[in-house]
């Protein structure tokens, strides 16, 4: 089994109050020197069998079509390795 | 990578055989030559961003002007009016020195294409139409038109619309008491999300977008200004000037509702202090719009320095920063010694606020950008004497054949049974069913003044603690009414949304409306669009209630398909004392039921027509407006002097739709008998106007009886409040949670 | 010689106004505290009312929590100062660790607004002398984030110390664990829930009920006999 993680992420040039709001309560609680912050979602996706080309193109067309919303956000995707030494 | 040379006025001065992209821009060739002329040279791209943003459709209302102009010759004489249409909103005397302000927008487009952010933005920008004229905004009406309700992309734009509307308007604590969701396929690719508002203030608060004063200063305030909305602005920057630009900037605007809640209280504060002489709030062409038109209305010139803009990206052009419709940003006109306490008020909400530029003894607008003059223009032309059309227009080939279809010739039920199937069948029909699903999401109860919400007539807001004063609202509009006769379609709205306010106790005292039609270069859509304007301004002249502002959104199609035309028309009401407020809801068993006008056989363009037939022709309901006058007089007078305790209007679905509502909130059934002289099918599904329900203590029975009948008012016994069923005498019997499960399951299931 | 009674506005805060007229409707003096101020002005008693403060952007109340008022109504919660939260002040009291447990989306992913019922759970806390236990109310309850979720020991652990405060009743709203709407702290002076009794305090407005009006009255009745 293998772990596809999908990052969703604002485009750059949208408007995120989410992370301004974080952003501008930092200086207050003693964090400085972080000029920006941008808030996104991170999808981790279980697949069945391989990730091979095939099930990677399923996962951009899902992403594209469904865990983003290609208006306002841009996607990335990325396998990750399921730490077989934890089992 | 420097912008060389940058396009100044000099610049453009020397280089008059530049092209520029006027076109793609949306100007047409003469609008362009018309610059050139006004100007005496070329325009700056930065001219030309501002005049084709200024001249659009959207701004400059070229299309519909003209007619408009009706709404103010024909405007009735009212004392009530205290600001007329012009300003960003009308405004309203409602008595013990109040006034109020209300207006009904369209954000139709940008909810299609993301409905939440769409949605969202729309209730931001008609809350900042409030604000801007020193009211504390007190609530918000969203009217609602979506495609059919078993389209797979209704499920996609409603859930998104409605959960923007409820993400931005709850988050700035309004409550939202009123509107209307319909469903039709005539709107599915363009669903009609009109947003309106309501502000509260007292006389001499009263605030206007002008500049005065040389030497006054500019200051902006809100939200740093990004790329948003300006796809058009990024050809000039990307093609023309700058080929190494991004040229996609996203048509998008994104809602901070937080940043939003901050600007209304940064805002009443600093007008609590009387530090603002003039003020406009940033919408549609942002800049370009707030610059010009508050130098245009005020007494002098204006000079803005554009550096000092602050931005969220740094990469933006002039002319893009002229055109960016970024949301929550308002410009402030203030004199010179109370910058630095409007700065103070700014600072203590987190306000990012800054002088850009101050009033002039002249009479022209000049932008600065890196020293060099990019602008400079009578603001006049940009703001106020832009193109002005007279599209032809013509009655359609096809209105005839239409209203011919009869829709009263449709097959009736023949018997009980059936006419029982048709009634479960009206009232679970998407445009019927109840839409709590929709109106859970939004909150009524914030600011702790509502008194009506959603699902009654109007909805109702207490203004003064104190003695009680309040105003209601309500929003109607009939698109199948209109699409069969748009003079008598806009009537019948206003005569409804006017019916709904005095239906609540309220005496109607004012109209807003959003004018939500097809192609204005179609000339049968240019028909429709003058036949309801002139209807509506007609019936308001008529109904001594005087359009104080509105929105006209054209282009609402899909192809060459235009939706219905749909005026979607607001009225409000104000009431003394909200103790006195009529609801929807049956309150006691053993009242009597009473309906109140005439009722005719009148099914063309009716719910019933829709449900069971899927038709759509013949004549809308009469209108007889003298009649509406006089079923609000007494339905007022019932109200204050305690002859009534529950009232609602007759409109869609008729009679039993009505009773079937009223008994449902109540949680009290009701025995009917049909009257004399009518058929039960006519009875219950007849859609004539002019007409409500009301139930009447038998304490208040003379008494109401002889009022109604001193005053020429038909009323008709036609039963009593009593148990758990809708009993039509001699007909069927429905149970309550019969009724309850069919109106309320509907909307939830479809949109699982 | 009444009771004065604080009221936070924070940056998005929504009910102050109207928490404020509660206040004045059972009879006691409301008094606006600022966010950026870490001054209680000696106030008897703090609300924490609804809104959106700070746009519940990161996590609902989750930068409020740390704004300068925090800090002495922190430490004055501690030593006994009685604090209400309502709504988006729930979570605020729970992200400052006053109360124990979180609130996560509504299980429906839906903001939801309606007139709720409640059981009052416990009479004998700070803000609920007025009730008597077991007593059914209608409070007008509105939020996004309202599902009331804590570990398994910390539910037990409430139960067995009476410590819910208020349970759903008919219609569980937002998936909230054990139904439940509101809590208080150990001593009973730190009390928090979802829904919210300032709208529910005048004939006529809102619901129509005034059911929410007990909470201030308690209060009042506690500090002026005091």
């Amino acid at each position: 089994m293998a772990r596809v993680v999908v990052d969703v992420m604002l485009k750059p040039e949208i408007l995120d109050p989410q992370g301004q709001a974080v952003q501008r309560a930092l200086p207050r609680l003693g964090f400085d020197g972080i000029s920006d912050v941008r808030q996104g979602k991170r999808f981790e996706l279980e697949v069945d069998g391989p990730v091979d080309e095939a099930a990677l193109a399923r996962i951009h067309d899902l992403a594209e079509s469904f865990l983003a919303n290609t208006v306002i956000e841009d996607f990335s995707i990325r396998v990750e390795e399921v730490a077989e030494a934890a089992k | 990578m420097s912008r060389t040379p940058l396009d100044t006025v000099e610049h453009a001065a020397a280089t008059p055989d530049v092209e520029l992209p006027w076109a793609e821009l949306g100007l047409k060739k003469d609008e362009y030559e018309r610059v050139v002329e006004i100007l005496g040279r070329r325009p700056t791209g930065a001219e030309l961003a501002m005049y084709s943003v200024m001249w659009s459709e959207h701004c400059s209302y070229k299309s519909s002007k003209v007619h408009l102009r009706q709404f103010g010759e024909k405007a009735p004489e009212s004392d009530a009016m205290l600001v007329g249409i012009g300003e960003n909103a009308g405004v309203v005397d409602v008595g013990q020195g109040y006034a109020v302000t209300f207006k009904v927008e369209s954000h139709n487009h940008p909810s299609y294409v993301e409905p939440y952010q769409g949605a969202a933005t729309g209730v931001g920008g008609i809350v900042r139409d409030i604000i801007a004229m020193g009211a504390r905004p007190v609530a918000v009406v969203d009217p609602l038109r979506f495609g059919a309700a078993d389209h797979p992309d209704t499920k996609r734009v409603l859930p998104g619309v409605v959960a923007g509307i409820g993400g931005y308007g709850n988050c700035l604590g309004l409550p939202n008491i009123g509107g209307e969701v319909v469903f039709d396929a005539c709107y599915q690719g363009n669903p009609l999300v009109n947003a309106g508002a309501i502000g509260v203030m007292r006389h001499e608060d009263i605030h206007l977008a002008k500049a005065s004063g040389a030497g006054n200063k500019v200051i902006l305030y809100g939200a740093r200004t990004g790329g948003d909305g300006i796809g058009g602005a990024s050809i000039l920057a990307s093609e023309t000037f700058d080929d190494a630009k991004p040229s996609k900037r996203p048509a998008v605007q994104v809602g901070d509702p937080f940043q939003e809640k901050l600007l209304i209280e940064c805002t009443l504060e600093a007008f609590q202090e009387k530090l603002v002489v003039g003020i406009q709030d940033l919408g549609a062409a942002g800049l370009s719009c707030a610059t010009s038109e508050l130098a245009s209305n005020g007494s002098g010139g204006m000079r803005v320095t554009l550096d000092d803009v602050p931005l969220r990206d740094s990469t933006l052009s002039p002319e893009e920063i002229l055109m960016s419709e970024s949301q929550e940003r308002m410009c402030a006109v203030v004199e010179p010694e109370k910058v630095d306490r409007f700065l103070e008020i700014c600072e203590k909400w987190d306000v990012i606020a800054t002088v850009i530029g101050e009033v002039t003894d002249g009479d022209r607008l000049e932008i600065y950008w890196h020293g060099g003059k990019i602008v400079d223009v009578d603001p006049r032309t940009v703001a106020h004497e832009g193109p002005v059309y007279e599209r032809p227009y013509a009655r359609p080939s096809w209105q005839d054949e239409l209203q011919a279809d009869d829709a009263n010739k449709l097959p009736r039920p023949a018997t009980s049974e059936e006419l029982k199937d048709q009634v479960l069948k009206l009232v679970g029909s998407p445009n019927q069913a109840s839409k709590s699903w929709i109106t859970s999401q939004y909150d009524h109860f914030v600011q702790g003044n509502t008194v009506l919400a959603q699902p009654e007539d109007s909805g109702m807001i207490r203004i003064d603690e104190e003695t009680g004063l309040g105003v209601a609202i309500a929003t109607d509009g009939n698109g199948r009414y209109a699409k069969l006769d748009p003079y008598h379609g806009a009537q019948l709205a206003l005569a409804e949304a006017y019916r709904n306010v005095a239906t609540t106790g309220a005496k109607p005292l004012a109209v807003s409306d959003c004018l939500n039609f097809g192609s204005p270069e179609d000339p049968a859509v240019m028909w429709q669009f003058a036949e309801a304007v002139r209807g509506l301004a007609d019936a308001c002249q008529q109904l001594g209630t005087p359009v104080t502002g509105g929105n006209v959104s054209l282009y609402n199609q899909t192809g060459e398909a235009a939706i219905h035309p749909t005026p979607v028309v607001a009225v409000l009401g104000v009431i003394d004392d909200v103790a006195r407020r009529t609801p929807v809801a049956f309150q006691e068993e053993g009242q009597l039921l009473y309906l109140l006008g005439d009722t005719r056989e009148e099914f063309g363009g009716s719910a019933w027509s829709q449900v069971v037939h899927d038709h759509l022709g013949g004549l809308p309901p009469k209108v007889d407006l003298e009649r509406e006058r006089l079923l609000a007089e007494i339905l007022i007078s019932a109200s204050r002097d305690g002859m009534i305790d529950s009232a609602h209007d007759l409109s869609d679905g008729g009679l039993i739709q009505a009773v079937v509502e009223s008994a449902l909130l109540g949680q009290k059934g009701a025995r009917l008998i049909v009257p004399d002289g009518l058929d039960a099918f006519t009875f219950l599904f007849s859609e004539s106007a002019g007409r409500a329900v009301v139930a009447v203590p038998r304490s208040e029975e003379v008494r109401f009886n002889d009022m109604c009948g001193a005053r020429g008012l038909p009323v008709t016994r036609i039963g009593v409040v009593d148990g758990d069923v809708v009993d039509v005498q001699g007909e069927f019997a429905l149970t309550l949670s019969e009724l309850r499960e069919t109106h309320e399951s509907t909307i939830p299931a479809l949109l699982k | 010689m009444t009771a004065r009674i604080g009221v936070v506005t924070f940056p998005g805060s929504l009910d102050d106004r109207d928490t404020q007229r509660a206040i004045r409707v059972a009879g006691a003096e409301p008094v606006a505290l600022w966010h950026k101020d870490k001054d209680l002005k000696q106030v008897d008693a703090v609300v924490l009312c609804g809104g959106f403060s700070y746009g519940d952007y990161l996590r609902a109340g989750a930068i409020a929590r740390f704004s300068p008022v925090m800090e002495p109504l922190l430490e004055q919660a501690k030593a006994g100062l009685p604090v209400l939260g309502i709504c988006n002040g729930f979570q605020i009291l729970t992200e400052a660790h006053l109360l124990p447990g979180t609130m996560l989306r509504n299980d429906h992913l839906h903001f939801i607004c309606r007139d709720q019922k409640l059981r009052v759970e416990n009479a004998g806390t700070a803000w609920t002398t007025d009730y008597s236990a077991g007593q059914e109310i209608h409070i007008p309850l509105k939020n996004n984030d309202g599902q009331y979720v804590a570990d398994a020991y910390t539910l037990d652990k409430l139960e067995a110390e009476g410590r819910v405060a208020f349970r759903y009743l008919d219609f569980n709203p937002n998936g909230s664990q054990r139904d439940i709407a509101g809590v208080s702290n150990e001593a009973g002076n730190v009390v928090g829930l979802m829904p919210h009794p300032e709208h529910a305090v005048e004939p006529l407005i809102g619901t129509g009920r005034t059911d929410g009006l007990p909470f201030f009255t308690s209060i009042l009745k506690k500090l002026v006999n005091a």
